[in-house]
């Protein structure tokens, strides 16, 4: 007999399946960005799904098809399940049609998350850039909800214009917690911007870092991660304590449609978030 | 599968080949072989002898597949066709749901494929590499894909060893052929009006048990030895792995790219005729009243637009973009996902590609230190 001959599947093991939810809010966060609230409609799902802060789930509208988003609420909340999602594209600008009480679905969740229980203790520094970066928000409201168990936490943001600049009322947020820095810049500024003028690297010449105890999380333009973190290694933070998440187009989630590669790894499963010391030779080579 | 020792080989006449068919049909199965259609080769039903393409031989070079009759009785003749076995295991279309419309919402209902026996009567020895490659990629992780297992159960692979190689072939170069090793039920040597035939698995064992056959002469294995020796050092392409995959992943500014990209036409025929290539889309289909909703997998390729495409951006550009990918992939990157090479040495990229580009010889030319090397471009 064929190591084959006894294909059992049922549902449950079919990574392709699809669970209805519910959209219990919609919450606006800017223009042509809202946060979606979901409640999965089956209740053995519903207890069941457990996720890690980074990670993203394959959602899914009717009649439309599927798109990568990372979750962005609380783990230890499973039942309440919030992606922040950017009208980008087909699927995401059909999305921005639905209102509470209509349902989507869910496929995941997938890839690997912020390190975020190895590092309790450590010092964070965030370093974002671009419009919203919603993986890395879910990052930072998981340190703040549990703020005794981290160090110093200093969140820098870089954005193009000030009309870039998402989640101000979050920012402000941020800032009034304990030992904490946000730094904000802006390349384009107008003249209402009373922060720094510049791209976001310069911001690190404001913080002082200890290498030995710092942790550093990344999550925008590619260009940012390539120039950004070779100033941190500068500084004495270990390359392996840098991580990034990145993006690419993915159609299954699960490491087998080939269109998230980047170099020998597939984001999908290998990442989204990854260690910089590993994806270093491959950040801003052409085609890769 | 432990490979079977030629003592327990047995003779199956070559007019006695309808019996295997027979047999194999008794047992349940539906035979595919290589059969003719439109001028060339392709898999399809068989009942029997008369359908395969007996006497027929392809003469394969870069760009150019042509079949001729040679007269002979030989059964076997052709080597290969343009497909390998992936369409039987990865098809090309799969729906994966069947999603219906609800009254408040939708439910989604899996639509596995329904188990089929099928007996592959001449699959080649690099198919056979091909197929346990796609195994591992399908099979092995985290999540088995159940499309793709439930599709590989039901197949009986009967590979016939190859006594001939093409101008195009490399499997000696990549240790895949022309001998099956493993990863099959029998295994077939077409000698003078005599088929050696080698089980590989149990089932195989019991087919060749209920044929009754009469066990193999030394003489028999030797001369099936001598052919297949014979057959591997006729061939005159090969790839040197010995440097990969850092060496390809280091000449990632290497000027032949630029060269190559000038010929390349990007229309993924060779990533549509691979034996490995695993790239796929997943396409909605709704109805017109959009009641009901079909989410399908579809063979895609690395050449296309779409492929390296993310809201507002394409990492992949050029053309030289995407040849880059896939021969780096193919060859480099693959060894780190999985442990292989992604390339089984068939040849079929160096002959259905419109204008001959030949991997082989890509690859040789990027191995060559160039004294024009770009230097890697500044941070802009």
């Amino acid at each position: 007999m064929t190591p084959f001959s006894q294909a059992i599947v049922n549902d449950a093991a079919n990574p392709y399946l699809i669970q209805p939810a519910i959209i219990v809010e919609k919450i606006r966060e800017a223009e042509y960005i809202d946060t979606y609230r979901l409640r999965f409609v089956d209740e053995q799902v519903r207890r069941s799904y457990r996720f890690a802060t980074g990670q993203f789930n394959m959602v899914y509208l009717f009649g439309v098809g599927e798109v990568a988003i990372s979750v962005v609420s609380d783990p230890d909340e499973p039942e309440s399940l919030d992606h922040t999602i950017r009208v980008v594209g087909r699927v995401t600008k059909a999305i921005a049609q639905l209102q509470p009480g209509d349902e989507l679905g869910i496929r995941g969740p997938f890839g690997r998350g912020w390190p975020l229980e190895s590092i309790r203790g450590k010092d964070i520094v965030i370093v974002t850039g671009g419009l919203g970066c919603a993986p890395v928000v879910g990052a930072i409201e998981y340190v703040f909800r549990r703020r005794s168990q981290y160090g110093a936490v200093k969140i820098l943001h870089g954005v193009k214009t000030p009309h870039d600049l998402l989640f101000r009322e979050r920012f402000d947020a941020w800032r009034r917690q304990p030992d904490t820095q946000v730094l904000l810049t802006s390349d384009e500024p107008d003249k209402t911007w009373h922060y720094h003028v510049g791209v976001v690297t310069e911001l690190f010449e404001q913080v002082a870092v200890d290498p030995a105890r710092t942790v550093v999380l990344m999550c925008g333009p590619e260009i940012m991660m390539r120039l950004g973190a070779p100033i941190l290694i500068e500084r004495g933070v270990p390359a392996a304590a840098i991580h990034v998440s990145l993006e690419r187009h993915m159609e299954c989630g699960i490491g087998l449609c080939g269109h998230c590669q980047m170099g020998p790894y597939f984001l999908c499963k290998d990442g989204p978030v990854m260690s910089y010391d590993r994806v270093a030779g491959f950040l801003g080579q052409s085609g890769v | 599968m432990k490979p079977v020792s030629e003592q327990t080989s047995a003779l199956l006449p070559t007019s006695s080949l309808q019996r295997l068919i027979d047999l194999l049909q008794a047992k349940g199965h539906r035979v595919v072989a290589p059969t003719l259609r439109d001028g060339a080769v392709v898999w399809d039903t068989i009942r029997q002898v008369a359908d395969l393409p007996v006497g027929w031989r392809d003469v394969q070079e870069p760009g150019r597949y042509r079949l001729e009759n040679t007269g002979s009785a030989q059964v076997f003749g052709i080597v290969h066709g343009p497909q390998s076995l992936k369409p039987f295991t990865f098809a090309p279309r799969e729906p994966l749901l069947q999603i219906e419309r609800t009254k408040k919402g939708f439910s989604a209902r899996p639509t596995l494929p329904q188990h089929e026996n099928i007996a592959i009567l001449g699959a080649r020895v690099c198919d056979l590499a091909g197929l346990a490659v796609q195994d591992h990629i399908f099979l092995k992780d985290a999540h088995r894909d159940p499309y793709y297992e439930i599709r590989r159960a039901g197949l009986f692979l009967i590979t016939v060893n190859c006594t001939r190689s093409l101008a195009t072939c490399f499997c000696a170069s990549m240790e895949t052929g022309p001998r099956a090793r493993s990863g099959f039920d029998l295994a077939l040597t077409e000698l003078e009006e005599v088929f050696l035939v080698e089980a590989g698995s149990e089932a195989g064992q019991e087919m060749v048990s209920a044929l009754s056959l009469a066990p193999a002469l030394t003489m028999h294995a030797h001369e099936a030895d001598q052919q297949i020796k014979a057959c591997a050092i006729s061939q005159t392409r090969r790839l040197d792995r010995s440097q990969l995959p850092q060496a390809l992943y280091d000449v990632h500014e290497h000027p032949r790219w630029d060269d190559v990209a000038a010929r390349c036409l990007a229309c993924g025929n060779c990533t549509m005729v691979c034996p490995t290539c695993f790239c796929h889309a997943v396409e909605e289909t709704p109805d017109l009243a959009h009641q009901r909703s079909e989410h399908t997998r579809l063979w895609d390729s690395c050449f296309t637009q779409d492929h390296g495409y993310i809201h507002g951006k394409n990492i992949r550009p050029t053309i030289k973009d995407r040849y880059r990918m896939w021969l780096t992939h193919k060859l480099a990157s693959w060894i780190d996902q999985f442990g292989s090479s992604g390339c089984v040495g068939c040849g079929r990229c160096i002959t259905w590609c419109p204008v001959g580009i030949d991997l082989t010889e890509e690859l040789a030319a990027l191995m060559k230190p160039s004294t024009q090397a770009k230097e890697k471009p500044s941070q802009t």
